[in-house]
């Protein structure tokens, strides 16, 4: 009986504002920025998930060009994908680095994660190369633009992804692994394997599948 | 000849004759907007309000101050549209049997891609996308957004996409393809001129900037929420503005694809959406509908969450079925990114396809109809004041619901290849955009105004905008309906059937009737200032709200609250006001705030250029812009001193000055 008027009284004085002791602080993060990441890579996904579907549509729209069994040559793209997927573990390896205070380590493995990064760059940029060389060009079909908008879309993601990563060992090299450079590694290496994964879907559907129509 | 390409190299495709010193009509125009344009720039020269401006708004972060400036930017091109929806009635009005009317088809033909492409890219999403910013952060009791340097980013942005087509009207042409530029017209092969360029550019830039935008709101939402505002106790616009934002992350992506790769296609010779080469322009139109069905949603339903608020608070009660109303928001989202194909039932997908998407366009009429009965419900027995922003509820109930079932029989996919592109179509989707939208945010604005600025808008020139819009709509629509369903196609610009033409004189009338609605938010607006004094409100709580915004002062200080507050109901204000809550006196803690910065102009300036360039290919100038954003991009995240904090006696004195202008007598 008692303990009930006491809370009906407890209710009556509800606080309605913190003493501010608790306040959040901006710059330590309350996870927005984490959260806020997460939902631009989802919107970045759509984008891929567009030119997928698209790719999808034209994927046999060769206008009397050439077929994908004709022009994709697989250990080179087996190559590639590999290199990609080792650049994930690289950065991975990294992040155990930051996470253990390493400066230096992080850096470390950063440039080993860009230097995978730009042999995937350059071998995609020689593909394209031979691919325009035996006139396979992004003019030549429908499936031919599809597939070129799609693989360079990923690649040029890879390479700001690279400027990223210099940035990075910059901004490491400058103010060491502060709280805002912690939280823009997690950002960066949320990027990183998420372009491995957009990778594995270009990889299956695009040179596997194309290989086997 | 050396002298020629020297020339292309420097000014690309731009020559004089890219000026309108050819049409008498575009060239008045230029000469009135560039005088009143030198007029203003002067007139704030001789007032020394560039530092001001600066400061205090350009490089502003707060959010407050964004949320303002969008809803400048909506105004200011809303006249711009309206004028050309002015001059569409006038050329239909008189355009039949031997007369041609005044406008020539090729002008016609932008001025119809102009009004729709400014009135839902740059007058309905930036005032929506405005309001949001400048209430939703008060109703959840937060100080500013999760990422207050992006929403600067993302204004200006839009900024830069709606100067894009401001200088397509002077400096070269407009697209003429209709106001989603579908493929394969909007091909380089049958549209080589500017127009679509200008259109590509300006909405790829501005659409990213609604992207950050929302991904920022979605932030905030989820993450800003003062201690005890569980999801199920925020304010049913903020719920609105969630799923709006959410809906906005989910469908701007495929918009910026669509365009992206149409721009390939006129840029580099793919073959996308081009008839040769084994294109499919069909896939034009599913990547655009599917931005552009979900988008009607991502602005109703903000303007859904307007007349929840606006509702509950002059009926003095709690909004009825709160819960429900949420659940209906959410159905209502999910469902509107499955009904995309319902734009193109004449595609000729096939009857189980074209079933599929028919009805479930009509199941969205279902949680719609919900809200509708939860708003009838929270007046039903409540103590009706029927300020202005009630009255734009009952006119929004009693238009949008015609707009509704007009909907839904559009929904029929027999009906549909009857109605398709005609007229009646065009009837229907502006009676449920300026039924449901447009009046939804001159509801907003009127409501939120005094919070805004600390004086209400003028009642008088209030009411006149009211009986201007409502009662133009009605005439200027209604005979659209009629003379659609007889099967007049849209954007036409000359009729050779002249018994036709009454119905398209009183929708003219209609249009000059809505002019004077505008005429009349205008004047509310610049009576409002001159009457500010009689119209002042010192309480911060004009209209008894029942929301965490009406608990600030009118305009909220930078901080918006001195003391983050404690949510207990979903009326939180409202809970705080009967419990006989009274503002702390002391106490004041120094709060952490961001720092302004000028690196969204900066950074919209260069996009502004970098499609400049690409739309007249001046490639160096191209060159020249996509560099210097990536290098400003970069050298931005060099600065780490990006807040700072406002003193406790800097809090205490803002909050002083509150306490005696509230004191009875002051």
């Amino acid at each position: 009986m008692t303990a009930q008027a006491t809370n009906a009284a407890a209710a009556e004085q509800r606080v309605f504002h913190l003493a501010e002791a608790e306040d959040h602080d901006h710059a330590g993060g309350n996870g927005a920025t984490i959260l806020g990441f997460w939902i631009y890579l989802m919107s970045d996904a759509l984008i891929f998930a567009a030119l997928f579907a698209t790719f999808g549509v034209l994927s046999a729209s060769y206008a009397g060009g050439p077929a994908p069994r004709e022009i994709f040559e697989l250990p080179l793209v087996a190559l590639n994908t590999a290199l990609l997927l080792i650049s994930s573990l690289t950065f991975g390896f990294g992040m155990i680095e930051m996470e253990a205070g390493r400066a230096r380590g992080t850096q470390l493995w950063l440039v080993v994660t860009a230097l995978f990064g730009a042999a995937f760059v350059g071998i995609e940029l020689y593909e394209f190369a031979s691919l325009f060389a035996e006139g396979a060009t992004p003019q030549r079909s429908a499936f031919l633009s599809a597939f070129f908008t799609l693989v360079s879309t990923h690649g040029l993601h890879v390479t700001f992804g690279l400027i990223w990563i210099v940035t990075m060992l910059v901004q490491i090299g400058q103010r060491g692994l502060v709280i805002e450079n912690r939280r823009r590694l997690l950002c960066l290496s949320m990027f990183w394997h998420f372009l491995d994964i957009i990778w594995i879907g270009v990889f299956t559907f695009v040179y596997l599948f194309g290989v086997l129509r | 000849m050396h002298e020629q390409s020297f020339l292309k190299t420097v000014f690309g495709r731009l020559t004089i004759d890219s000026l309108p010193i050819h049409e008498p009509i575009l060239f008045t125009t230029f000469i009135v907007v560039a005088a009143l344009g030198l007029v203003i720039l002067a007139a704030i020269t001789y007032f020394r309000l560039w530092g001001y401006l600066w400061h205090e708004w350009f490089t502003s972060v707060d959010h407050k101050r964004i949320g303002i400036m969008y809803v400048v930017l909506g105004i200011v091109m809303l006249v711009r549209g309206f004028s050309d929806a002015l001059m569409m009635r006038a050329q239909q009005a008189i355009a039949f049997g031997a007369n041609e009317g005044y406008l020539p088809a090729h002008h016609y033909d932008q001025i119809f891609t102009a009004h729709g492409t400014i009135m839902i890219f740059f007058v309905a999403i930036p005032l929506v996308v405005g309001l949001i910013n400048f209430v939703m952060p008060l109703q959840i009791g937060a100080r500013d957004v999760a990422f207050p340097f992006l929403n600067n980013l993302s204004f200006w942005l839009t900024v830069a996409g709606a100067a894009l087509v401001m200088l397509s009207l002077f400096v070269g042409e407009f697209a003429r393809t209709g106001w989603l530029s579908y493929a394969p017209l909007a091909e380089l092969a049958y549209s080589p001129d500017t127009g679509v360029d200008y259109y590509l550019w300006s909405l790829e830039i501005a659409g990213v900037g609604t992207t950050l935008s929302a991904i920022n709101m979605v932030a905030t939402v989820l993450k800003m929420r003062a201690p005890g505002m569980t999801m199920m106790k925020m304010p049913v616009f903020c719920w609105t503005a969630l799923c709006s934002n959410v809906l906005a992350v989910a469908i701007f992506p495929a918009l910026t694809a669509a365009f992206f790769l149409l721009l390939l296609d006129r840029y580099v010779g793919t073959n996308f959406f081009t008839n040769e080469g084994g294109g499919s322009p069909m896939m034009y139109w599913n990547l655009v509908w599917i931005w552009g069905h979900p988008e009607v949603y991502v602005l109703v339903l903000p303007a859904f969450g307007i007349y929840s608020e606006i509702t509950s608070t002059f009926t003095g009660k709690r909004l009825f079925g709160y819960s429900s109303m949420v659940y209906a928001t959410v159905v209502i989202t999910i469902l509107s990114y499955i009904v995309w194909l319902h734009h193109f039932f004449t595609m000729g997908s096939g009857a189980s396809v074209n079933s599929f998407f028919g009805i479930a366009t009509m199941v969205i009429s279902i949680p719609t109809g919900a809200k509708v009965f939860n708003w009838l419900f929270t007046m039903y027995r409540g103590q009706i004041r029927f300020e202005l922003p009630m009255m734009w509820v009952l006119a929004f109930m009693l238009t949008f619901v015609v707009g509704g079932m007009t909907g839904v029989l559009l929904a029929i996919p027999p009906a549909d290849f009857v109605l398709h592109n005609s007229l009646f179509l065009v009837a229907h989707f502006h009676n449920v955009i300026i039924g449901g939208v447009v009046f939804g945010l001159l509801a907003g604005i009127t409501y939120w105004f005094p919070k805004a600025f600390g004086f209400k808008l003028d009642p008088f020139w209030g009411k006149v905008s009211f009986w201007g819009w409502v009662i133009g709509y009605w005439i200027a629509w209604t005979p659209i309906y009629v003379v659609g369903l007889m099967g007049v196609t849209r954007r036409i610009h000359h009729i050779d059937d002249v018994s036709l033409q009454p119905y398209f004189v009183v929708a003219a009338f209609g249009a000059l009737i809505i002019l004077v609605g505008i005429v009349g938010t205008v004047m509310s607006i610049v009576m409002g200032i001159v009457h500010r004094e009689k119209l002042r409100d010192v309480t911060g709580d004009p209209w008894n709200g029942r929301t965490l915004e009406w608990s600030t002062s009118s305009p909220p200080a930078a901080y918006n609250f001195a003391f983050t507050p404690v949510v207990h109901e979903l009326d939180t204000w409202y809970d705080m006001k009967s419990r006989g809550y009274e503002r702390p006196a002391a106490g004041y803690r120094p709060i952490h705030m961001p720092k302004n910065t000028g690196t969204g102009v900066c950074l919209s300036a260069l996009a502004f250029l970098l499609g400049f360039g690409m739309i007249w290919y001046i490639w160096w100038l191209t060159a020249i812009s996509a560099v210097g954003l990536l290098a400003v991009a970069v050298g931005h995240t060099f600065n780490y001193s990006r807040d700072y904090f406002i003193r406790a006696e800097a809090v205490a004195r803002v909050e002083r000055e509150r306490t005696r202008l509230m004191a009875p007598g002051a």
